[in-house]
């Protein structure tokens, strides 16, 4: 025996801390708590940032309510917002069965935090799967932009500011060129990345011949919509095209500012990844439960730990649903 | 741990209530987006994006106190969570929008033009 004897070396609790139990709460609790709010710090790092490229480009931002307008099983309607409130709709919910999976564990109802703790689960690979094809859409593109030499982007629009699509004018021209790629060329010539439908002097050629077609730039007007040249305008700015633009990559993206997509990616990508995790620590928790792990330790407050983690992702998601889609 | 051992789910379903029903005002508006609110400013922002984020701030604090059960623990483990991420983010909000709108303003003004 060693001449200081603490209470919490001869007991089972050690690792958890022990009985001192600092503002209240048990340590792997407590910990969980500060665990979070240095993730909701990392995480207003990125909204902040996003606000700040926001706010530099406050003129040109991309409109939200024109990016995400997919919904499944409805092709060519214009669908904005519901998608993603469906999402948000599935993540509060499985928000609450995982308070109910915690509710029963207060109650020692092993059966009933499996069944919740279950469906959370279920609610969590759904929003993923949302995500995922949220992104399909986003990377696909619908309409396809030109980018200028200045590096601004150039939609097009018939004469009711109707979005066209690039397919719908651009014309096909003979010459047409092959991407390079490592079996034709050497390794230094490779194209970055593969080449776009059509080449910019076909969009060219295809907009002299479609009269009725105007451009749109990022630039917004005081009721916040897009601005539409006249077509001598439009002609003049097309002249300085350097890019077709179809979809979304990181570099460019045909819904405007560059910034855009990178933001949409880094902080929709990094939230998914949290859910993506949530869901794999539910399972292990999950089965945790069905082997009767917390049974056996009369006390369900691992349930209620990955419950935290699983409500700060909704929570999360709240603020993200709000700054990139609704403001 | 010494929590009470009752059962609160009337108040979960109350809260998920609460929580779909703001959400879906905010769809709403989201999606109608009345001109009144879009083009009234108040304090640097307009009406429709100063009721976004208070119905955010509003489903935030149910999330936190409900779901998380804050509302459960002493009020110094309270403080110690939530008064760092409110203060911080409020002065990290200040100073990275304050400085957007500055670089907006060298774009609009000066011949700079420069994307990145």
């Amino acid at each position: 025996m060693g001449a200081t004897v603490t209470t919490a070396n001869n007991d089972e609790k050690t690792w958890g801390g022990g009985h001192n139990e600092p503002l209240g709460a048990s340590y792997g609790k407590m910990m969980m708590w500060f665990f979070i709010v240095s993730d909701a710090l990392t995480f207003s790092g990125f909204l902040g940032a996003y606000g700040f490229s926001r706010f530099k480009f406050i003129e040109t931002w991309p409109l939200a309510d024109e990016v995400f307008t997919h919904f499944p099983f409805m092709h060519g309607v214009a669908a904005p917002m519901y998608y993603v409130a469906l999402m948000t709709f599935i993540l509060i919910f499985s928000s609450v069965t995982m308070v109910l999976a915690v509710d029963a564990g207060h109650q020692l109802k092993k059966t009933k935090v499996a069944i919740y703790m279950f469906l959370t689960i279920i609610g969590g690979l759904i929003f993923v799967g949302s995500q995922a094809w949220e992104w399909k859409n986003f990377i696909k593109g619908e309409y396809g932009a030109v980018e200028t030499v200045g590096g601004s982007l150039l939609q097009f629009v018939d004469k009711d500011g109707k979005r066209v699509a690039l397919a719908d004018f651009a014309v096909k021209l003979p010459e047409q060129r092959e991407a390079l790629t490592r079996s034709k060329s050497t390794w230094f010539m490779e194209d970055a990345q593969t080449l776009p439908t059509y080449t910019v002097a076909e969009v060219q050629a295809g907009f002299k011949a479609h009269p009725e077609i105007l451009i749109r730039t990022e630039k917004l007007t005081d009721k916040k919509k897009k601005t539409i040249l006249s077509r001598e305008e439009s002609e003049k700015h097309l002249a300085s095209a350097k890019y077709v633009v179809e979809g979304a990559n990181l570099i460019r993206n045909e819904y405007g500012n560059k910034l855009f997509a990178d933001f949409f990616f880094f902080i929709t990508g990094f939230h998914g990844f949290h859910v993506f995790s949530g869901v794999i620590i539910n399972i292990i928790i999950f089965f945790n439960v069905l082997l009767g792990t917390y049974e056996k330790r009369r006390s369900y407050e691992m349930v209620e730990k990955v419950g935290l983690y699983w409500h700060f992702v909704d929570l999360v998601w709240v603020f993200v649903f709000t700054v990139f889609y609704l403001v | 741990m010494s929590h009470e051992h009752v059962s609160n789910t009337k108040r979960i379903w109350f809260v998920f209530g609460l929580l779909s029903v703001v959400t879906t005002i905010e769809v709403i508006l989201g999606i109608y987006k009345p001109a009144s609110l879009e083009f009234t400013h108040f304090i640097g922002l307009n009406l429709l994006n100063w009721i976004f984020y208070i119905l955010t701030i509003f489903k935030a604090y149910y999330i936190v106190w409900a779901f998380m059960h804050m509302e459960g623990e002493k009020s110094s483990l309270r403080w110690s969570v939530v008064s760092p991420v409110i203060f911080l983010v409020l002065y990290l909000l200040f100073i990275l929008l304050t400085e957007g709108h500055y670089i907006y303003g060298v774009f609009k003004d000066s011949t700079i033009k420069w994307n990145f």
